[in-house]
This record gives C-alpha cells, structure tokens and sequence, in this order.
C-alpha cells in the first residue's frame, strides 16, 4: 500500500532531503545495528556501520566526506554484492547478471578522455591526470532506475563543473554531450542492435555545470568495478539512472541538444530531461514508487514512494523553474 | 523422424530407432510411473523457486526475479502442452494424450502463482493499486486476460465437465488455449518492449507460430481424407 502524504516530496520541497520517517523506523535491523554500536549520528557513522570501507577486492581509492549540499544522504547503503551484481550496462548484455558476467574484460588502463567542442582548452586527459584533476570526495547518492527500482551507493569523485571550469566552455556552449565506449573487442553486448552504439547521453550545460553532478572513479573507496562503469563515469542523483553514462571516452560541449541514445530510440518514453518525478509516469508504467534494493524484508518489502527529483529537489528545482515538466520529461 | 515412420514391429537397425520405436514408447509412456514422474518433474521449477525464495537467493531484486521466472515457466509448459498433439499425430504415439491435462494444469498453476507473485510482491495485493497499474501497463491486463481464459479451462478440466459440455463443445471452449498462447506472446513482448530486448520473445513467438501453424495446415492445408482433423 502506498500511503500518500505530505512526505512525498514533490508537495514539502524541503523535506525532501529527510529520510521520510516511516521509512527510517521501518528498517528495524538498521536501527538496531544503530542502537547497540551506540551511534546516533547521521551518515559517516551510519555507513561505516552498514558497509565495511572496502568490501571488493580493487585498488583504494579513499575521499573525504563532501560538503557539497545534499551530496551525503542519510541513508542505509545498498550492499555491496547487489550494487555489483544488479547492473544495466547494455554494452555487456541486457540482463542484470550480464554486466557482472561480462564486463571482466575490459581494460580500463590505460585511458583517456577526450574533452572537445566549443571550448578554450580542449584536450586529451589521461586517466591519471583526472584522478588528480580535484580532491577526491565521498558522496553517498540515491539512484533511481527508469524500471522502477532504487539503490544508495557511494561514490568517490569531483563535481564535473571541476573539470569544466578548467576547460573554459565558450558562451556558445549550451549542452554537454557524454560518449561512453563501444569495443566490440570487449563488449559483447554491442552485437546486439538494443540501442545505436555508443551510448551518448547529454545534459544542459547549468545541468552539467550543478555541484551534484558527479564525475566518479569509485564506488565503496575503491576504483570502479567494470561492470558499474569503470574507470570513469558520470552521475546525476536527481534523474534516471540511464542519464549518467559509464566508461565515458568523450565530453563534447555543444550548441543543440545532444541526440541521446534513449531517446533515439524511444522518443516518447525516455525524454532528454529525464528528471526522476513521480507525477509523470512512463507511458508503460507508473513512477509513482520504487523498489529500493536490499530493503528489508527482500520479498515482501513494500515499494516506496519515489520523490520529486529522486529527493534532490532542494538543490536542483531551480534549475527547471518555470518549465512544464510533463512536457520536458 | 523417419524411423518412427516405419510400419509397426518393423525395427530399424539404427539404435536411434529403438527409441523411436511405437511400441517401446508406447510402453513407456503407458508405464504407471510415468505421470507421477511427469507431474514430480514439473513440480522441480516451483519447489526450486520455493527454497531460493526462503533462502534468498533470488539475487537483489527478488520480487523481480520471481515473477520473470515463474512466466518464464508459464510459457515453457505452454509451449509443452501445445506440443503434446503434434507429437502424438506425426510420431503415432497415441499415449501422449495422457499428459496432456496434466501439462495443461501445470500451464494454470504457473499462471497463477505469476499472477499472485505480481499482486502480492509487486503490489502489495493493494487492489486500488492493481486497477490503477493496469491501465499503465496493458502488458498486464493481456496477461490477467490469459490467466482468465487459462481459469476457464482448468475449471472444465475434470471429466464431469467434459460430459457435461460434451465433446464437441468442451473441444471448442478449449481451443482457447490457441488465444491463451497469443495473448502469452503479446505480453511477453510488451514487457520487453521497455528493454529493446526481443530475442527471448522472438523465440516463443516462432515456437508458438509453428505450434499453431501446424494445427491450421492440419486443418486447411493437408491433404483431405485422412479424417484427423478432429483431432487437433
């Protein structure tokens, strides 16, 4: 049953940034983990009790806790296993397992991206250089699958806006255009014809330029597992998770808006906006609530309500302010 | 195929053939153990499903997995049952037709544990929610559509009902199970349509035009006179 009220989001902006509270009780193995370490607050300790600081077996890659606002919800992390295991990375496949199964392959190093368009400083950037590009942060994100699930995972990386400060956007630049890797060497996904390879996605440039908007090089503090997008990849917490591509290769800034993937494919269900927002639904299914992975209870966990901008809208609404969202989806 | 061809009690020397063999078959498929042995078979998805589910290991999403896994089996016994005339026609194993109602009550049972597993885990068996879904997703009103028609069929399963119909109209009212099969199909693709991923429904669609395909050219297209065409 989905219980309707002011929590939702969308109605109380400001409490979007709250775990709604009905949530936060439900989760009793949570709380009583919480209660006998005898920790109260919120999330450095919540998650070094949740989540040991390295569960895989990759190379470290500590950060500090963020300062950017909203970047650290207070929220229990999804495990580690279904956070690795649970992937849509159509490149390896379209199953879930798929990306896990597959993306071992894939060789990360070296690497480079290439940052081009209507820029002062265009360049090539080794992988190398962007580690070091800006101080590596810890944030702990919601993500909100398009099919209607939802995970929370930390990240380490630096606000992209680092990156394109150092490049200088001319004033022409209006979007940013993110090309991911399509090796058919090592992706066997891409035999498929799903989607037209490479994956492109794009954001506004304001969109691109917002503090929340992640470029990430690890996941738990350590380097990306392949199959979550390694070695660098983006993401935006306040829209479907399809809108933050992995293993980019290319950031092109541009003066039209970037022809993306998804919405090449299905114009009328995946917009260029993409903005997680429980009141506009899919045209094949509600967004109105989502299954957050791990939630207690496994089967019978119930679903939750989704929030307006994935619960970022505190941070994030201005950026739409006066725009119709049923039309810009 | 060829061997079983041959006129009865005429043995092939293939070692293949043996298997093939009407009468070996026959036997077999006659043998009092057979159905317990069929029925325990198909009873593995659901007692498998049962413990993954208890102890979980239906990965991280096991709502999701469940309720895929058990139209994946809808549609393999679908696939099955459909299979069991065909067989028994062009192979000569009259026999066969004793697994039928069996394999066509396993095609309801998987149905409708798909269905609750959808209400249930997915929903809540919050109604308001299911009525409000199902508009959203028509791939689930032409899923309810088919568990209803399957409902249909079960309930006149049993041999009371039969007489009751009597035959011609009790084998009328069941070839619904041909819409059954189109109706599985068309919600099978618009569920994946959300992935762009039809190679799996591709696969049951060929499977089920072949099924179908061959009961119309029975019908239609064969040569007349050989009085089979009851029995599709």
């Amino acid at each position: 049953m989905i219980i309707r009220t002011d929590r939702d989001g969308f109605v109380h902006s400001r409490s979007s940034e709250i775990t709604p509270r009905h949530a936060y009780l439900g989760r009793r193995q949570w709380l009583a983990g919480l209660a006998a370490a005898g920790v109260a607050w919120a999330s450095r300790d919540a998650w070094a009790q949740a989540s040991p600081a390295r569960p895989g077996k990759l190379a470290a890659l500590p950060g500090k806790m963020s300062s950017v606002a909203g970047a650290t919800t207070v929220e229990k992390p999804t495990s580690y296993e279904d956070a690795t295991s649970y992937n849509n990375f159509y490149e390896f496949g379209t199953d879930k397992s798929d990306p896990l199964q597959y993306a071992g392959k894939l060789r990360t190093r070296p690497w480079t991206v290439e940052v081009e368009g209507l820029v002062n400083k265009p360049g090539r950037f080794d992988l190398d250089a962007l580690l070091k590009l800006a101080p590596m942060e810890e944030r702990l994100y919601r993500l909100r699958c398009v099919e209607g699930w939802s995970m929370v995972l930390p990240w380490q990386g630096y606000s992209l806006a680092e990156l394109i400060k150092r490049v200088e956007p001319q004033g022409s630049a209006k979007y940013v255009e993110f090309v991911t890797l399509a090796d058919r060497q090592q992706m066997p996904g891409l035999r498929a014809n799903v989607l037209e390879w490479p994956y492109v996605e794009g954001l506004r440039l304001d969109e691109a330029q917002h503090p929340l908007t992640l470029l990430a090089f690890g996941l738990y503090g350590e380097v990306l597992p392949n199959q979550n997008g390694a070695p660098v990849r983006l993401v935006v917490p306040w829209k479907y998770g399809f809108k933050s591509g992995k293993s980019l290769v290319k950031i092109r800034f541009v003066e039209k808006e970037p022809r993306t993937s998804w919405n090449l494919a299905a114009p009328q269900e995946y917009g260029f906006f993409s903005n997680v927002n429980p009141q506009v639904a899919h045209p094949r299914w509600s967004q109105a609530t989502e299954r957050r992975i791990g939630e207690g209870g496994g089967l019978f966990a119930k679903r939750r309500p989704t929030l307006m901008f994935n619960g970022y809208e505190a941070q994030v609404g201005q950026l739409y302010a006066g725009m119709d969202l049923r039309k810009f989806y | 195929m060829g061997s079983a061809r041959t006129p009865e009690g005429a043995r092939t020397a293939l070692p293949a053939g043996r298997w093939l063999n009407r009468a070996a078959v026959q036997r077999a498929l006659l043998h009092p153990l057979a159905k317990p042995l069929v029925f325990a078979v198909w009873l593995l998805p659901f007692a498998w499903l049962f413990w993954a589910a208890a102890a979980d290991r239906l990965g991280a999403n096991p709502a999701e997995a469940l309720i895929r896994s058990l139209g994946d089996w809808t549609l393999r016994a679908l696939v099955l049952v459909l299979l069991v005339t065909p067989l028994r026609v062009t192979l000569s194993w009259p026999a066969l037709a004793r697994f039928r109602r069996m394999l066509g009550l396993f095609v309801f049972f998987y149905a409708t544990l798909h269905w609750l597993a959808y209400a249930w885990f997915d929903m809540g068996f919050d109604w308001a929610e299911v009525v409000a879904d199902i508009p959203k997703r028509p791939f689930i009103l032409v899923g309810t559509l088919a568990w209803l028609l399957l409902l249909a069929l079960a309930a006149t399963s049993f041999n009371r009902a039969i007489r009751a119909l009597g035959a011609p109209r009790w084998q009328a009212l069941h070839r619904l199970v041909y819409a059954v099969a189109a109706l599985a199909v068309l919600h099978f693709f618009w569920m994946r349509a959300g992935k762009h991923d039809f190679n799996e429904v591709a696969v049951y669609a060929v499977l089920f035009a072949a099924l179908l395909g061959w009961r119309a050219w029975r019908r239609w297209g064969a040569p007349q006179g050989r009085g089979v065409s009851s029995r599709i």
